[in-house]
Parts: structure tokens; sequence; C-alpha cells
């Protein structure tokens, strides 16, 4: 006994990580994944009942919505984060005077929670006190910025809110790719004649292909589970007109009390987080192996 | 002839001084601009919670307050002093840290034990098997949270921090063991196989040889779990709630509760109250939070 102990030791002190974690994330994954074939309303039933509730899902006007939010969000958040972030990389990237300072500002929204952010952004938005009296007391008399309240255009509102989160998150990660190009290739480039925006346009970001694939991986990541920011920032309103799919399951299941449909919307969730997630570990793994 | 073209390249190069110089202004001026976006809103918070109520109406967002006035700070923190109805952050902060401690603790010495095991003594599929916590990093919580609501009430812990210290135990393990094991890796097993030779056994190894050289991957891992976790809404506001929430839910509370007349500026200070913590460790160890974001950089 004792020797087996002593031979196992590793694996017994490796134990509980792998026991808990197939618990509580596989087992559970498991374990909502059958309850959305179930007919379950406040509380769990096991008997199956088929994929009905993945039918009701997508004929719900409500998840349609918050679908149609998620890929708005998701493509403009995507876009303006990532462009921000490698212009910002760039521009920093060009042995600029107080660089730790501009560094620390750009990026320490991303110490606080989407709550607080959400907080902050809801009394900047608020079109009675907020931006919009700020410009017509300086005199623009006409001016309106009444998107939070607005059911069209208050989506837009979390995406300025979730860009002013993230963006500097982007720019760390390709301000630390640009760094760990050699000297070299930019010298090369220089003497090759290469002017500031061939060098980058042409040599330096085709190089950071890397870095593109995390960034989008993260922020696919980021808005299919933004939940917070939306919380705090609209509720999902006006209206039903900014939910999304992590609100429309947390309300199904706990205001609602349909278990088994918000079990099959988390399960929407799961796989598309999955289908970005698989591949980039998969290509993450074979780097490392390769290396 | 020859005078002509020196002149011209004196020119030129006088001409892409110019434009060099200019470049560097426009540099500048777009670096200072994003700065001035991503300052705005702090700017903002602060301002509105030293004004009054009052002078929020009369001025605008950018407005200094005509002077400092802190009593939305204590009424954030500490309540006006009437019963019912009247809530604060103050115990809410310290089920925060209470939360918080003993989570970061757990998950910080689970991660470091599987990443020691996964980089030191390794076995046949031990790949596998980071790959099977890995993912753990990126499950949408929604998935679990059905299951784990039932959980904790079959614990009987449901609604209590030590229902979300195990909680969040658990589901910070795959992150800090993907940090430890980032760093073990990186250390020569030589070290590890001398010490065996020498008849060091398991946790000696550990304690004397890893530990020692582990200082930098703890502060990573520490600071990275204190921020994940004290920024948490969705497991705090899914298994807590009332006396038992963590200082994010209580914020979005106090700020959601529709009182007759909406105090901004209670508001304000409340959120910079939440956040402060966080802000703090970010400014004190800046180059520790980004490490950890870029390695572990899978958590939204």
């Amino acid at each position: 006994m004792f020797k087996w102990l002593e031979k196992n030791l590793p694996k017994v002190v490796l134990a509980p990580a792998v026991g808990l974690i197939s618990w509580f994330v596989y087992g559970f994954v498991l374990w909502t994944f059958y309850i959305s074939f179930t007919n379950s309303k406040i509380l769990p039933k096991y008997e199956l009942w088929g994929v009905g509730q993945y039918f009701k899902l997508w004929a719900s006007r409500k998840w349609l919505i918050a679908v149609d939010n998620l890929l708005i969000f998701t493509a403009l958040f995507l876009i303006i984060c990532i462009v921000l972030g490698i212009i910002l990389a760039i521009f920093l990237d060009q042995k600029i005077r107080a660089e730790g300072v501009l560094r620390t500002i750009y990026l320490y929204p991303m110490a606080l929670s989407f709550i607080v952010t959400g907080t902050a952004w809801k009394w900047i938005l608020n079109p009675t006190l907020g931006i919009q009296k700020m410009f017509i007391d300086w005199g623009f008399e006409n001016f309106t910025f009444d998107w939070l309240v607005n059911r069209e255009m208050a989506i837009y509102t979390i995406v300025i809110a979730g860009v002013w989160q993230s963006a500097g998150f982007v720019m760390a990660l390709f301000l630390a790719g640009l760094r760990s190009i050699e000297d070299e290739i930019v010298k090369a480039a220089k003497i090759d004649g290469a002017n500031l925006f061939t060098l980058y346009w042409k040599i330096l970001i085709p190089m950071m292909r890397p870095v593109f694939f995390t960034s989008f991986v993260i922020l696919v990541h980021i808005s299919i589970k933004s939940y917070d920011l939306i919380v705090a920032l609209t509720q999902g309103g006006p209206g039903i007109s900014t939910t999304m799919p992590a609100l429309y399951m947390t309300q199904t299941a706990f205001h609602k009390s349909q278990v088994a449909l918000s079990a099959a919307s988390a399960m929407m969730m799961f796989m598309a987080v999955a289908a970005v997630i698989i591949p980039y570990l998969y290509s993450e793994l074979r780097r490392e192996n390769v290396s | 002839m020859s005078a002509n073209i020196s002149t011209s390249y004196k020119q030129l190069e006088q001409k892409s001084k110019i434009t060099n110089m200019m470049l560097r202004w426009f540099l500048y001026f777009v670096l200072i601009l994003f700065a001035s976006y991503f300052i705005f809103p702090l700017y903002v918070m602060i301002v509105t919670s030293l004004k009054t109520m009052e002078e929020i109406r009369q001025g605008t967002l950018l407005t200094w307050p005509s002077q400092l006035n802190f009593e939305s700070w204590g009424v954030a923190w500490g309540g006006r002093g009437y019963g019912a109805g009247d809530t604060f952050l103050r115990p809410y902060f310290w089920n925060s840290i209470k939360m918080v401690v003993p989570a970061v603790f757990f998950s910080t010495f689970i991660g470091a034990m599987s990443g020691y095991v996964l980089t030191k003594w390794r076995f046949k599929g031990d790949k596998w098997v980071f790959l099977f916590l890995l993912f753990g990093c990126f499950i949408p919580y929604q998935a679990i949270l059905l299951p784990m609501a039932r959980t904790l009430g079959v614990l009987g812990i449901s609604n209590s921090i030590i229902g979300l210290v195990v909680v969040h135990s658990v589901y910070g393990i795959p992150f800090t063991t993907l940090f430890f094991r980032n760093y073990y890796v990186s250390i020569p097993n030589e070290l590890v196989k001398a010490a065996r030779i020498d008849g060091a056994g398991f946790f000696k190894i550990f304690f004397k040889i890893l530990l020692p050289i582990s200082a930098p991957i703890i502060v990573v891992t520490v600071i990275w779990q204190f921020t994940q976790i004290w920024n948490d809404f969705l497991f705090g506001s899914t298994f807590s709630f009332g006396k038992a929430a963590p200082i994010q839910v209580a914020l979005n509370n106090m700020v959601l509760s529709s009182t007759s007349v909406k105090e901004y500026n209670v508001d304000m200070a409340s959120a910079i109250i939440a956040g402060i913590p966080t802000l703090i460790v970010y400014v004190l160890a800046g180059k520790y939070f980004i490490r950890g974001l870029t390695s572990g950089a899978v958590k939204g």
C-alpha cells in the first residue's frame, strides 16, 4: 500500500484537479446537455422529451433578437478592437516618450469589472445629464445622443463600452508581438528601401498572423459570454432590444423557470464557443509540438 | 553641376526632416486623443462622485467640482444611517474579501501542484490530461450554472460565501494550472533529476527547489485570480443574494434600485469603491497583470 502510494504520488496529487474538473466542468455540461432534451420547468425532470426545446428556442422571438444582437456586437467589437489595437500598438512602437504611461492608460479598463464599466458608461450616456447635455451646454443646441434609450441604437452603446474595455488588451497583444520580431528583419527591410508604411503593411502585420488569431479567439469568446456589461448598462432593454444569449439563458432559467429551454440555450452557446476554441487549441498544441 | 546635386540633396533632407516632424506630431496627437478616450470615463466617475446633485444638474460631465465634496463616498460606503432599504457597500466589500482570499489560495495551490506534476513527473498521456483541464478555461459558464445551483443547494451552501469560494476555486483551477505548467516547463529538468538522485522526494523537490523560484508566477497567478474573482458578477449574482452577495452584485443592486431621486454622485462613488482594489493592484503590479493577461489570455 505504502509502496503503491509512493510510486503513484504524482498522480494522487493531480487527482483532485482532474476529479474536480471532470465533475464540475464535464459532468455539469453533460447534465445540462441531457436536461435540454427534457421538458423541465422549475425543477429538473429526467424523462426524455426529444429536441422540442431546441425548436422552441429557435422559434422564440427573444432568442432570435439575442442571436442577432450577438452577431452585430461580435462583428463590430472584433473589427474595432483589432483595428484600434493595431493602430495603438504600431504608434506606441515608434520610440514614443512616456510609452509606459500611455500603455497603462490604454489598458487599465481591463482591471475593472464590467459592472463598474457599465455603471460609468450608463451615467455618461444618460440622455438627460450625460454627453448630450454636455454638448448642448457647449452650444450645440440640437445635439441629441439618446442611444441608450433608443431601441434601434442601444446595442451600439454596448459596443462603445465593450471596445473601451478591451481595445487596450488587443493593443498589448500586438505590441508584444511586434516586440518579439527580430531587429534583423526590420533592418533588412529598411536597407531594401522599405518605408515605414510598407514595413508595417507588407512585412510586420502579415507576420502577426498568430496574434490576429489569438485576438480573434479571445474577443469572440468575450462577446459570446458577455453578460455583466449588458446587465449593468441596459438590462437587455429598452424592451428586449439588447438581449444577448447569456442574458437570455439566465432570465429563462431563473425568472421564467424554464429550465430545459434555458439549458438548450446554454448548449447553443457552448457549441458556439467550442466551434471557435477547439481549432484554436488544436493549432496551439501543434505549434508547441513543432517547436 | 555637383553644387546643384548637393543643394537638392540638402533640400530633400530638409523636406524629409519636416515630414518626419509632422509625422511625429501626428503620432502624439493620435496617441493622446485615444488616451483621453480611455481616461474620460474614469475622470467623469471621480469628478461626479465629488459633486453635489445640485452641481451635477447645473454643470456638465467635465466640469470640475467647485468644492470637493466627499459626502457621497461616505454614503456609498456606510449608508445614511436609517434602517431598512439603506444599502451601502461596506458589508459587501468584506464579503468579497472573505470570498477572494480563500478562493485565490485554494486555486493557486492546486494549480501549482498540478503544474508541477504535469511538467516534472511526466507520465503517459499527461498531455491529454493537460488539454482536458485546459478546456475548462473556455467553457461558457452558462452551461454549468443550472447543475451548479442544484449542487450548492444539495450541499447546503447556496447563497453563502462558502459556496462562492467553492465555485471560484474550482473554475480557477484550469487557469492556475495553465500558468504554473507553462512556467515550470521552462525550468530545466536537470535540476529535478539531480535532486532525485540525491534522494529528495516528491514534496521535498517541490518545496525546496521549485517553490523558491516560483515567485514571479505566483504573483501573476494571484493577481489574475484576484482580479477575476473580485470582478465576477455571473456567479455572484446567480448563487447569492441579500446579505451574502459580493460587492459587484451589491453595486449593481445599488445602481438599479429605483429610489425617488437618482443620486449619480453616490453611484459613481460606489463604482469607484468596487473598482479600486483591482485598480490598485493593476497600477502597482501592471507588469505581472499584463503577463497574466497575455499568457492566460482566454477569459472574458
